[in-house]
């Protein structure tokens, strides 16, 4: 194993570490979403994975 | 794949306009990208060699961790940003150098730049003009962005290309509804601390670039 590996996984794992934490405050402070609200993200996301395919096919 | 900490409460002052929070935001970002974009063009013409991304990307970690919550409140938070910034566009350098190498690699790195610019200007455009408020997910995102780190980790091991790939795919994704979030922060939360909201959508950015970049480099067939 090179030391690119050993470093990203150092790195990574410094990573899960320090958010993990923060993560668990976050996912018992947010909000719970509302009727319809996932709807309002869905379309956003759906347009940005239809434009990513969209530049592979350009490459 | 690096996240800030959303998580500290801070006091809302409803007296500053969103308006200005938003402006000297995107002010803010703006000066950031050139930066970065000058500093991984030295990094570029440095040729400097791999561990730089590594080395660049921890140093900017510690001071986000370590530096950025004791300075976001004061005029020094901005010689902060740079810093981390600049750090991240240096640590750019070897990975551009590698995809430049690549026959098609200028017209990968080219659209991976443009498509991020592209991918960031609609989401901000679309959460600005409906004013929704995508709050609800801020745990979600978090969540995943664990997941996304727990599966990179194990990926190191197992050098799966397909799951790298899954990776990339999952990270612009979660980048993306991060750019929601934190746009619907400044609109409906009171966030008025526009040094922290430029490193949250600096990191979304470039994650995003990144990501695009590994799945453009991969589909092109010389990954």
């Amino acid at each position: 194993m090179d030391w690119m590996k050993i470093g990203s996984a150092m790195l990574l794992i410094a990573m899960i570490l320090f958010l993990w934490p923060r993560a668990k405050q976050m996912m018992k402070e947010s909000r719970k979403a509302e009727a319809g609200e996932w709807m309002g993200i869905a379309l956003p996301i759906l347009a940005v994975a239809g434009f990513v395919v969209l530049l592979v096919m350009l490459v | 794949m690096n996240r800030l900490d959303y998580s500290v409460a801070r006091p809302v002052d409803r007296s500053v306009p969103v308006n200005k929070v938003l402006k000297n935001t995107y002010t803010l970002l703006s000066a950031t990208l050139f930066f970065s974009a000058v500093m991984a063009a030295v990094s570029v013409v440095l040729q400097m060699p791999p561990m730089t991304y590594l080395l660049s990307i921890g140093g900017a970690m510690l001071l986000i961790w370590l530096v950025l919550p004791k300075t976001a409140n004061s005029a020094s938070g901005l010689w902060v940003v740079f810093a981390i910034t600049g750090l991240m566009g240096f640590g750019l350098g070897p990975i551009l150098n590698q995809y430049l190498a690549m026959s098609n690699g200028p017209q990968i790195v080219a659209t991976a730049f443009g498509g991020t610019g592209v991918i960031f200007l609609g989401l901000s455009g679309y959460a600005l003009t409906t004013r929704k408020d995508f709050s609800f997910m801020g745990g979600f995102l978090i969540a995943g962005m664990l997941m996304v780190l727990v599966a990179a980790l194990a990926n190191i091991f197992l050098n799966m290309p397909a799951l790298a790939l899954a990776i990339s795919s999952v990270v612009i994704m979660i980048m993306s509804g991060f750019i929601l979030y934190d746009t619907s922060r400044m609109i409906h939360d009171g966030e008025t601390n526009y040094i922290t909201m430029t490193i949250s959508l600096y990191l979304s950015i470039y994650n995003i670039f990144i990501s695009l970049l590994q799945i453009l480099g991969f589909f092109s067939g010389d990954d």
